[in-house]
């Protein structure tokens, strides 16, 4: 206390240093500054400019998505021999019965290139908090340090303590199912150059980390990789580990680049290795072409057109209800629990 | 010795009159709240009697006199004069312990190296840091580790980090003001072989040290008074640095010491009280190297921090130093009170938490449903592989079993969804109120220009209640008046004398007085009554001029007002300035001045008073003090003509028991009519009497004096009794007026808090007539009201009393069907009531059951004056209102006698004003004015509660959108609580992305402009009602956050749904829509933008992107590039486009239907003041004037 007042408390010339505050319009908390009300013009305004840029923004994505073409094929259940459709575990990990198999799809529309392969699955948690961080990110980027395996159990080193590359569940679950693509007798080619983000090419996976130990443990998950290309060429790898956000997704196989005519029929040949049986999971093929949204996307379209809609809706609601009840603003007689406001 | 001057040449020794002749003020130490159970304080005019009066004196000086009695060693300190090692020696051979503390004073709490371990645990000393402790603990457990063991750890950190440094900023300031203080020097008689006063830094000054101040000079330490430069011992300081009170204080050096001179050497032993927090006692005895004991008293000693003032020097020992002198014992921080809204936030956060626990529930048992579901799958399941196969030999890993997955489960969706308690909040709420705080110091309407004084936050959590205040109990004296007291008028010898008149010019040659070739006049002037004056100059002989002359004779010698002589430009003239503890002295000194008795010189043993031009020397034989049980004080004069007369003044009550109603009737009933008057007028009276003493009487008096001053034990009864005996058979000389004038503004300022509904109630310790006028002249009694007075001196008659009004009440309340729609609608067809009760009645029926009906009436009615109060009464009044109902209360005053009640009270102002500054350090906040209470409450009570109770509101909204937007994805994620926002990400949304909008928002938005507020004070209500702050709007705000996370979450969802999608890419679309969204959902809430608030809102969302982005380039992290890729893509800025809208459509029309459809008193001033009329504004420009004036 005596602190407080300590030096100023000379009462003969108190003038002498005034505690007077300073005025600024800052501290008088007088800033020049706008105020904004919600008037029934800036309201009705507000929800008639929403509308008109939310609806043609809607009919543009969905014009724009109804240009994408989209094959879908569902092929887990079909791909099983009959005789093994009671037991498909048993099937596919049986390594003895020849997983090919052979579809036959047929073109809706034409198909301009390039053309996306995806491969779509189901009910398969790659966000799994079990799985979601089941590698080692200085494993895969640095070839001196192959023995950092924390956070990779129970896929981190093999029987004998030798570490695995690339450790973890993730990379061990490697999706491995294979697909090509025959139009009469024509073969098209699939490119599985560039499938992968370039940014996880060059800084996520290293360009001398070679495969080691690799699918080599009791369970297999998934499939092989190559010990002779690094793991930055390794692209459905590279793929398949950046994990995806809920459990259907779907994933870049490769690119077709041949344009497809209507009616095209194209026989797929496909070998159903990957095990999604054990978790009843789905397997699809996706052929897609893009437009500028990127695939098809209709919810998007219709979201936009129904809120578009919706805030038109809106704006004559409350024109209306302007109108049916109308209240001067700023006049306080309009109320009467605020009556008493200007009763002195 | 001055009284020494054998008027009757007595050999007996003259009274010791240094031990009490200028007793000070003796208050008791509030340590924190101490009444005496007799406590009436309810003199007419208290402060007018000598020595302010002061509850509870009488306990105190008989505890003084019990711990004279038994000053035993084990609570006693010795102090060996002039030999510092020698005092911790005999502290050591007494067995105290440690010796005296040094005089180094430390008021920071840390050092560099305490710093961090205290102050962390002062933080963790809130409940909510613990809990956030242990999460982030759990998070450590390798089971459950959610987030990486860092950034678990990082929001607390944050938090911490940020009060820490708060807190070391304000101990820096406190450290380097100790350096200051400690190396202050002063002049310390140095080592025996060579005595000699030499510079010493207080740092190293120790008890025992003998110091000697000069002029000016603040003392180190507590120090008793050994000699000073005046021969007779006296030394005048100032304690403003103490306790506020700038007058001049009279300190006394005891005889015994006084002849020696510094280089002799003080030998002597000082046996004091151990160091205690009572500024107004102080009890010792000094052994003198004869054996000679002197006792020592308050008058003895000077303080520390206490400047000496009109004394060359003054010499003294140490006796407490440091950490033990009063003045550091007292320096206790603000009180602590938690603010209402914190209290209702509490309940809400309770519910929060309920809420938190039953998502983490829902979570854990889908978790196990799921995992019932997939039981025989989990072996072969990819992505959940339950068992290891590379040690050899097959086991789990990582798996304990359903019930453990599960609990573990319920553990990891606590850690996740932890910030559903907004941990933000609490250090946001703290720098909201900080930046509150500052905009209320530095508000120019808040300082007073009279005192120089800034409005002072003194308690920093409860700045939002000044909002919610609906009752305002307020003293009267100091603080709805200025305590400045002006003599109006007198009636002398029966005869009213009122028609004062300003002094002109010319006059004032009149009371001014010769000396030698100099002019001395007093410093203030007071009118003066012509007849009165005449009658003083001309009617010397007849019956009436003599009493006139006693009169003033009287006003001028009983007192213990101190002349000062102050220089002035011009070197003829000088002033005189009257410096005394009470007020009403200082205005009877200078009316007696202007009618010509002007007291010159006062030492301790004589006055001279300077009688109609004649200089005389009057003899002060002895004095008695006030003391609350006889309500008067009395002095005895020896008289130049060798007669001794005894000379009382005191409150009316009092004065007329020992009036000799024998003599002079007519001029006692004619006295007692005038003194009626002058009380409905709203003037503080009193009476003064005089009679000579016999010489018989006075030597009996004098022996029976000498004897209970010199008492070791009960010394203070012994010296009533003395005094009560002398103060008999009076002869009536008349009574003054004094004014104590209405402070600026306070009729405008009271009708305005009534206007905005709250309620004024006026405690005073004045008597019944004077409250009333006052009550009156500031409007807060008016002519249409109907009076209801309880005076009642029987349990019974009040019990009566008390159920005829509330007859009264209900009969009147039925009158006017107005009345029971709203207490608050004061319509004018409403019989409005006013309640007088006095403290007599008060007696019985406080802490009785009669307390309900007094609740009941005053309830009832508009106003409540409370009158012959005593503090403690005071406090009870408060707390019949503040435990009966939910009502928040407000108590000002400026006095001890109000510290009750301001600590009582929810909010508690302290004028600081001539009273000292009790009341100011027992306050939460501190002002100059009463009147500054309407731009307090009006305008930053409302500021301050609508923006705390949105803030608060605004914090659980934004944090619950967000873990809800957790809470759906887990849906999912097989309810394993992987969260697709990096950990980051979610782990600074709370205390960075969002955290500085709603700060900079809560302390710079403001609904309505200053004008508006204080030209409607009915807008005041919104606080009253709780309007910004409910359950109501509680539920809105949880409702709004559920919609907003829905839309955050899926429409993001729905537009990824089937596409390559990246975890962390979808995370940081859905982090960037949340932040985005609630903070526009804020900017739609704001009311005033300015600059700092567009930077701010919009900084932040920009701050938010550019964070992520950071995140986002990180190569060890999984999100890697992500950001980059999706924002590379024109359905991301569409999605991102699409969730802004549709989660904040609903905000935009509930916002829009409520602001026109039902609109509050708030939206409609708003709408006034954007659209309103020119002439409107320019009418409460005029009406702010006002206010904002000083």
């Amino acid at each position: 206390m005596s602190r407080a007042s300590s030096g100023s408390g000379d009462s003969d010339a108190p003038r002498r240093d005034s505690k007077r505050p300073k005025y600024s319009r800052f501290t008088q908390q007088d800033l020049p500054a706008c105020k904004p009300i919600l008037t029934p013009r800036w309201v009705i305004s507000a929800f008639t400019l929403v509308g008109i840029v939310f609806v043609p923004i809607g009919v543009a994505l969905l014009l724009a998505s109804n240009k994408v073409v989209e094959i879908i094929d569902r092929y887990d259940t079909e791909c099983v021999p009959d005789n093994m459709a009671n037991d498909k575990v048993a099937y596919v990990q049986n390594e003895g019965i020849d997983k090919t198999c052979t579809r036959i799809l047929t073109v809706p529309k034409d198909m301009g290139r390039p053309i996306y392969v995806y491969y779509q699955l189901d009910n398969f948690y790659q966000n799994h908090r079990r799985y979601v961080r089941s590698q080692n990110d200085a494993q895969l980027r640095d070839a001196g340090k192959a023995n950092y395996t924390s956070d990779c159990a129970p896929e981190k080193k093999t029987s004998d303590g030798s570490p695995i590359v690339p450790c973890g569940l993730i990379a061990w679950s490697l999706f491995n199912d294979t697909y090509s693509f025959v139009r009469g007798n024509e073969n098209l080619a699939v490119n599985k150059k560039g499938i992968s983000w370039k940014s996880d090419r060059e800084h996520k996976f290293g360009k001398d980390v070679y495969p080691k130990n690799f699918q080599n443990g009791t369970l297999i998950g998934g499939g092989k990789l190559d010990p002779n290309k690094p793991l930055s060429e390794q692209e459905d790898l590279i793929v398949w580990m950046r994990t995806a956000a809920l459990p259907t997704f779907r994933k870049l196989y490769g690119k077709i680049e041949t344009d497809l005519k209507e009616n095209d029929t194209i026989t797929v040949t496909l070998e159903n290795n990957y095990n999604a049986y054990s978790f009843s999971g789905k397997k699809k093929l996706v052929l897609s072409t893009t437009s500028w949204l990127g695939g098809k996307n209709d919810f998007l379209g219709f979201a936009y057109l129904s809120f578009g809609g919706l805030c038109f809706f809106l704006a004559t609601a409350f024109t209306l209800a302007y109108m049916i009840n109308p209240r001067k603003l700023e006049d306080p007689l309009s109320l009467s629990r605020t009556k008493n406001l200007l009763d002195h | 010795m001055a009284a020494n001057l054998g008027l009757f040449s007595d050999p007996s020794p003259p009274p010791p009159i240094s031990g009490h002749v200028p007793s000070s003020r003796r208050r008791p130490s509030h340590d924190r709240i101490s009444f005496a159970p007799d406590s009436s304080h309810s003199a007419s005019s208290p402060s007018a009697l000598g020595v302010p009066a002061r509850h509870g004196s009488r306990a105190e000086s008989e505890r003084l006199a019990a711990s004279q009695r038994d000053l035993p060693d084990e609570d006693a300190r010795l102090v060996v004069v002039g030999d510092a090692p020698g005092t911790a020696e005999a502290a050591a051979r007494l067995g105290l312990g440690v010796g005296p503390a040094g005089n180094a004073v430390r008021t920071g709490k840390y050092s560099v190296l305490s710093f961090l371990p205290r102050n962390l645990f002062e933080q963790f000393r809130r409940v909510a840091y613990v809990y956030f402790l242990v999460i982030a603990v759990l998070n450590q457990l390798p089971q459950l580790a959610v987030f990486g063991r860092g950034a678990s750890l990082l929001p607390l950190a944050f938090v911490l980090f940020v009060t820490a440094l708060k807190d070391a900023y304000e101990d820096f300031r406190r450290h380097r003001s100790d350096r200051l203080e400690n190396n202050r020097s002063s002049l310390v008689l140095g080592p025996s072989p060579l005595p000699r006063f030499l510079p010493k830094p207080w740092k190293r000054i120790r008890v025992g040290d003998v110091v000697k101040l000069l002029a000016d000079d603040p003392a180190p330490a507590d120090m008793v008074l050994l000699s000073t430069s005046d021969p007779t011992g006296v030394a005048y300081v100032r304690t403003t640095n103490l306790d506020g009170e700038s007058n001049l204080k009279s300190r006394y050096a005891k005889q015994e010491t006084l002849a020696r001179t510094p280089e002799d050497g003080f030998a002597g032993v000082i046996r004091c009280e151990r160091p205690n927090r009572n500024i107004y006692g102080f009890h010792a005895n000094l052994e003198l190297r004869g054996g000679r004991r002197v006792s020592l008293g308050p008058s003895n000693i000077v303080l520390r921090g206490c400047e000496l003032k009109n004394t060359a020097w003054a010499v003294g020992v140490v006796v407490y130093a440091g950490k033990d002198t009063k003045v550091m014992l007292n320096s206790s921080g603000a009180p602590s009170k938690r603010s209402r809204l914190e209290t209702r936030m509490n309940r809400e956060t309770l519910f929060l938490s309920v809420f938190l626990l039953a998502m983490c529930l829902i979570v854990c048992t889908l978790n196990g449903i799921w995992l019932v579901v997939h039981q025989n799958e989990l072996e072969l399941m990819q992505f959940f592989r339950k068992r290891d196969y590379s040690g050899g030999d097959e086991k789990n890993y990582n798996y304990y079993g359903i019930a453990m997955t599960v609990f573990i489960i319920f553990l990891m969706a606590v850690i996740v969804f932890q910030i559903m308690i907004p941990i933000s909040l609490y250090i946001s709420m703290e720098l909201v109120r900080l930046g509150q705080a500052y905009f209320m110091t530095r508000d120019t309407n808040l300082y007073d220009e009279s005192s120089n004084l800034r409005f002072q936050c003194r308690a920093l959590n409860i700045n939002e209640d000044l909002g919610q205040i609906k009752y305002i109990f307020s003293d009267k004296t100091g603080t709805l008046t200025e305590n400045k007291m002006e003599f109006q008028c007198a009636t002398v010898g029966g005869v009213d004398y009122s028609g004062g008149k300003a002094p002109s010019p010319i006059e004032t040659g009149f009371y001014s007085i010769v000396v030698g070739d100099q002019f001395w006049r007093p410093k203030m002037l007071v009118k003066t009554d012509p007849e009165l004056a005449k009658l003083l100059r001309n009617g010397g002989e007849t019956e009436e001029g003599k009493c006139a002359r006693e009169f003033f004779l009287a006003l001028a010698a009983c007192n213990t007002i101190v002349p000062l002589i102050l220089e002035t430009p011009d070197p003829k003239q000088k002033l005189i300035d009257y410096q005394g503890e009470s007020p009403d002295e200082q205005a009877l000194v200078y009316a007696a001045a202007a009618y010509g008795f002007v007291l010159v010189e006062r030492t301790s043993g004589y006055i001279v008073i300077d009688v109609l031009g004649d200089r005389q020397r009057f003899d002060v034989l002895g004095l008695h003090e006030f003391d609350s049980d006889r309500k008067r004080m009395s002095v005895i004069i020896g008289c130049p003509d060798k007669t001794v007369k005894l000379y009382v003044k005191g409150a009316d009550n009092s004065m007329f028991g020992v009036i000799d109603k024998s003599i002079n009737l007519d001029i006692i009933r004619a006295t007692e009519t005038h003194l009626h008057n002058y009380s409905s007028l709203g003037l503080r009276t009193l009476v003064v009497g005089t009679r000579k003493l016999s010489r018989t009487e006075f030597e009996e008096w004098q022996s029976a004096y000498e004897k209970a001053s010199t008492a070791l034990l009960g010394r203070a009864g012994l010296l009533r009794t003395v005094a009560t005996d002398i103060e008999r058979n009076l002869h009536i000389l008349g009574a003054t007026g004094i004014e104590d004038k209405l402070q600026k503004g306070v009729p405008e300022a009271i009708e305005s808090l009534r206007q905005a509904g709250i309620k004024v109630w006026v405690l005073t310790g004045d008597k019944q007539e004077t409250a009333i006028s006052i009550g009156y002249s500031c409007k807060l009694l008016t002519r249409e009201m109907t009076q209801i007075i309880i005076n009642s001196y029987s349990r019974e008659a009040c019990r009566k009393s008390l159920e005829d009004a509330m007859a009264m009440c209900n009969k009147l309340t039925e009158l006017s069907p107005m009345a029971q729609s709203s207490t608050t609608a004061a319509g004018s067809g409403r019989i409005r009531l006013a309640l007088i009760i006095d403290g007599n009645s008060l007696v019985y029926i406080l802490e009785t059951d009669l307390q309900e009906e007094l609740f009941g009436i005053a309830s009832k009615c508009d106003v409540v004056l409370c009158c012959r109060v005593a503090p403690l009464q005071k406090a009870g009044i408060v707390a019949l209102v503040k435990h009966r109902t939910d009502d928040m209360t407000l108590a000002i005053g400026d006095g001890a006698n109000d510290v009750s009640m301001i600590q009582m009270a929810d909010v508690g102002i302290g004028i600081s004003g001539q009273e000292g500054r009790q009341a100011v350090m027992a306050s939460d906040f501190s002002m100059g004015q009463f009147r500054f209470l309407v731009p307090l409450l009006l305008v930053h009570g409302h500021w301050n509660y609508q923006r705390m109770g949105y803030m608060i509101l605004y914090n659980f909204y934004k944090n619950a959108a967000f873990v809800l937007v957790l809470f759906w994805y887990t849906f999912y994620t097989a309810f394993t609580l992987t969260t697709a926002i990096t950990e980051w990400s979610s782990l600074l949304y709370s205390v960075l992305y969002t955290a500085f909008p709603t700060i900079v928002v809560g302390i710079l938005d403001k609904d309505l402009s200053r004008r508006t507020l204080v030209r409607y004070p009915r807008l005041y209500g919104a606080g009253q009602r709780e309007e910004k702050y409910n359950l109501k709007l509680f539920i809105i705000c949880l409702i709004e956050s559920v919609w907003q996370s829905l839309a955050i979450f899926y429409v993001p969802y729905f537009v990824y749904r089937h596409s390559t999608i990246d975890g962390s890419g979808l995370g940081d679309i859905w982090a960037l829509a949340a932040v985005i969204v609630v903070n526009i959902h804020l900017a739609m809430d704001v009311a005033r933008w300015n600059w700092m608030t567009h930077a701010i809102i919009w900084g932040s969302i920009l701050a938010t992107a550019i964070c992520v982005m950071v995140i986002d380039s990180i190569w060890f992290l999984s999100g890697y590039w992500a950001i980059f890729h999706v924002m590379g893509t024109t359905l991301f800025w569409a999605c991102l486009l699409c969730t802004i809208v549709v989660g904040i459509i609903p905000h935009f029309i509930l916002k829009a239907f409520i602001d026109y459809f039902m609109p509050s008193d708030i939206q409609i001033a708003r709408e006034m003041e954007k659209f309103g009329h020119l002439n409107q504004a320019m009418r409460s420009e005029i009406r702010m004037r006002t206010f904002s004036q000083s």
